[in-house]
């Protein structure tokens, strides 16, 4: 976490005022909208979690919470390496460039394997989205998360690929600044969906 | 810059569009005009397909007790209709014209992302489709176009109709969140140089704050489709009240979509409106800031309103007072916007074109559209209403009277610009009146049956004094309805081959877009004037006395012209 703190900070300082592109302006609007699909989403989960909080709910999870603290943490510290892809692009450094975005790409996978053990625990306790409320509304939820992971992975991947050919001289790279952002995005989104369904319920809030 | 020549008479050559390349120019373009072309007649296929659907409707409800149209294909043909004119008539007509027009409008070669635009369009176009495969596949939706939960679910709607209902919903939807995103973009990154983002056309205007409605109020759309796909195929409880899920949760997703989903129908409308009014009244916009200030109003309002639609729900008073006093308030910035046309056309050289009777006539369709809606923001007269012919014949009024009757005026309007011929005034105006009477004896009468109690959405009626009699008139004016847009598309298709060459600027207008010639070449500009006030060509034109060396209010206009003199 403090490696994501760190570069976050030094990004911020070496670009005040970057102007911003058509390709950034259209991946803002782009994640606008995503906003408020998974705000919808995470906000029908609160509403079942609030009035029909009927057996079994999130209290299920409780017991391999450190599991998932630590698949979260995977996702959370991506959002750091990519960081150091985009500083490793501004240097024109193409290795650390590759190497910082495989880096976030295993970081991703190790994320979504833990997502599938979980999925994996669950359905094999006839948890599914045919239950009850919590089981319909937390796999919405986190499968639709999971899919957006998995399409930033691919994207990710593209880019890998892309930077070993030598396609990024840097210093800067719309293609990499959007792709950068968007698993910003989805890393956002994860915070709201593990706080509300781990959390808050292992802290008794919800 | 004072001293620039007027426009070069050149004879440009004529050329159609598309004509070198064939048919796979169109299937592989990425060019706005193009694209812009093909929402509009992609809108014009589907408004066969669902003005037929209406024709069925009202030749069942032609007289009580008629027997037509079993309930069962009635369901489907009211759903039909509903979902085909708002998602492949309405929604495809407004992005059509908007990605034809904006590009042309602020000077640009093309939309920001012109492959994310045909995109956008394909997914439209298919998720149009797969909405139809739905009565290849055991039958069509039948929830109506809001298709409420439980009813919507697989426990009490077994068929696939509800199904394909979502998923091409969805797939159209994601193709209008795209061209929403594109719209935002381009007016913000693509503007000619000199045009500030306060001097765009009131057009693009109303497009650009229409492209963050559509950013805001399609994603609620998409959530509750998914969440209602997923109920059905694989037994979830989103939306079933029997298992813990709740019926009421589908309605505020589909109505936070559904209230601002109005106004993205109506918005660019607007747009036109305000392009077409002082053209032909030879003024600029009456109070151009008030009509953009309010435009913004309407948006941001239209996310406070959407409850209104769920009175009859019962949702406390609390609630209620809430929706009730944003319901009226919306009809302020709205009724800001008639008095600007109005005086707009005040005291100005009026010219009668068809483009401008179908501009006017909107300015009192939608009056009485608006006016109808202000009726259900009292929440007791809404009880009353709800559901009933009442709330069609308002809707009808907003969305026909006043989004298509702007539509109709706008493609009087453009299409010499898009074809370079002239549609036919003498033939415009016949087709103007059939609309207009037609529309009228529709759905006036429609406002008595509601009154009177007829409920929507039911395929018969008892044979109540004047009910028969109110619903025939009504048919009668469907039938006329249905004449006239036939007779504008057999317009149109003469026009295309044999109509009146339009030259570059057939109306003396304003804006960018009848700089260039008509059709506007595959670049959209040779020469672009230079943008130093709101009406760049109208500048062009009279270097004598340009806009920008005036002040916005008329007032200091007329001290200034003083000190002039």
């Amino acid at each position: 976490m403090s490696v994501t703190a760190h570069t976050t900070t030094v990004a911020h300082h070496e670009e005040p005022g970057a102007p911003m592109g058509k390709a950034e302006l259209g991946i803002l609007a782009f994640l606008a909208t995503e906003a408020i699909f998974f705000g919808l989403l995470i906000l029908s989960y609160v509403y079942f979690r609030v009035t029909d909080n009927s057996a079994p709910n999130a209290d299920i999870l409780k017991p391999n919470f450190i599991r998932t603290l630590i698949f979260s943490l995977c996702l959370f510290a991506s959002s750091g390496t990519i960081v150091l892809a985009e500083q490793a692009l501004k240097k024109g450094n193409r290795r650390g460039l590759v190497l910082w975005l495989v880096v976030t790409v295993v970081l991703g996978l190790a994320f979504l394997s833990g997502q599938g053990w979980e999925y994996a625990e669950l359905i094999g306790e006839n948890i599914t989205p045919a239950r009850n409320t919590f089981g319909t509304a937390f796999f919405t939820m986190t499968g639709f998360h999971g899919f957006h992971v998995f399409g930033g992975l691919v994207m990710l991947s593209i880019l890998a690929g892309l930077a070993a050919a030598g396609d990024f001289k840097g210093p800067h790279s719309a293609a990499v600044t959007c792709v950068s952002w968007y698993w910003h995005f989805v890393d956002i989104v994860w915070v709201f969906i593990f706080s509300m369904v781990y959390v808050l319920p292992a802290l008794g809030i919800i | 810059m004072s001293d620039v020549p007027l426009i070069p008479d050149i004879k440009k050559p004529f050329y159609r569009l598309g004509e070198k390349e064939g048919l796979m120019s169109w299937v592989a373009t990425v060019d706005h005009k193009l694209l812009g072309l093909m929402y509009i007649s992609t809108a014009f296929l589907f408004f066969i397909v669902g003005g037929l659907e209406a024709l069925l409707m009202r030749i069942q409800l032609g007289t009580a007790r008629n027997t037509f149209l079993s309930p069962e294909v009635y369901n489907q043909v009211f759903t039909m209709h509903g979902t085909t004119m708002v998602f492949l008539v309405v929604i495809p007509l407004m992005l059509g014209s908007g990605i034809y027009l904006v590009p042309l409008m602020i000077g640009a070669r093309d939309m920001a992302f012109p492959r994310l635009n045909a995109l956008g369009f394909w997914l439209l176009f298919f998720g149009g489709l797969l909405l139809y495969y739905s009565f290849v596949a055991g039958g069509a939706p039948n929830g109506g176009w809001f298709s409420y939960a439980p009813y919507s679910e697989r426990a009490f709607n077994t068929t696939y109709g509800i199904d394909y209902w979502a998923l091409g919903l969805f797939v159209q939807g994601i193709g209008t969140t795209l061209a929403g995103i594109n719209f935002v973009v381009t007016i913000l990154a693509m503007r000619a140089p000199g045009m500030k983002l306060t001097q765009v056309p009131m057009f693009v205007w109303t497009t650009f704050i229409n492209g963050f409605l559509i950013i805001g109020a399609i994603p609620p759309l998409n959530a509750a489709l998914v969440m209602l796909l997923i109920d059905r195929r694989l037994n979830a409880h989103f939306f079933t009240p029997q298992s813990g899920g709740s019926s009421i949760l589908w309605q505020h997703y589909f109505w936070a979509f559904g209230h601002p989903e109005v106004y993205i129908m109506v918005l660019p409308a607007f747009g036109i409106i305000s392009e077409v009014l002082p053209v032909f009244s030879r003024k600029p916009l009456f109070g151009f800031n008030a009509v953009a200030i309010s435009t913004i109003a309407i948006a941001f309002l239209s996310y406070a309103v959407y409850a209104h639609h769920m009175f009859a729900v019962g949702l406390g008073p609390a609630f209620e007072a809430f929706f009730a006093a944003a319901t009226a308030l919306i009809a302020v910035p709205t009724g800001i916007k008639i008095f600007n046309w109005v005086f707009t056309v005040w005291g100005g050289k009026l010219r009668f074109t068809t483009a401008m009777l179908y501009c006017v006539s909107f300015i009192f369709m939608f009056t009485i559209g608006g006016i109808s809606g202000v009726t259900f923001a009292v929440v007791p007269t809404d009880w009353q209403t709800t559901d009933t012919y009442y709330v069609v014949a308002h809707m009808h009024y907003v969305l026909f009277g006043g989004t298509f009757f702007a539509v109709v005026g706008g493609i009087y309007y453009w299409f010499p610009k898009a074809t370079g011929r002239l549609l036919s005034e003498k033939h415009g105006k016949i087709q103007f009146w059939l609309t207009f009477t037609g529309f009228n004896l529709t759905f006036f009468i429609q406002h008595f049956l509601g009154l009177m109690g007829m409920p929507r959405r039911v395929y018969s009626y008892p044979d109540y004094p004047m009910w028969s009699l109110f619903n025939l008139i009504s048919t009668i004016g469907a039938f006329l309805l249905g004449f006239s847009i036939l007779y504008l598309m057999v317009m149109m298709w003469w026009a295309l081959r044999k109509g009146q060459r339009a030259g570059d600027d057939p109306w003396d207008a304003y804006t960018l877009e009848w700089s260039t010639s008509s059709p506007p070449p595959i670049q959209n500009f040779d020469i672009i004037p230079p943008v130093r006030s709101r009406r760049p060509l109208w500048d062009w034109k009279h270097p004598e006395d340009p806009d920008w060396k005036r002040d916005h209010s008329g007032k200091q206009l007329a001290m200034q012209r003083s000190d002039e003199a």
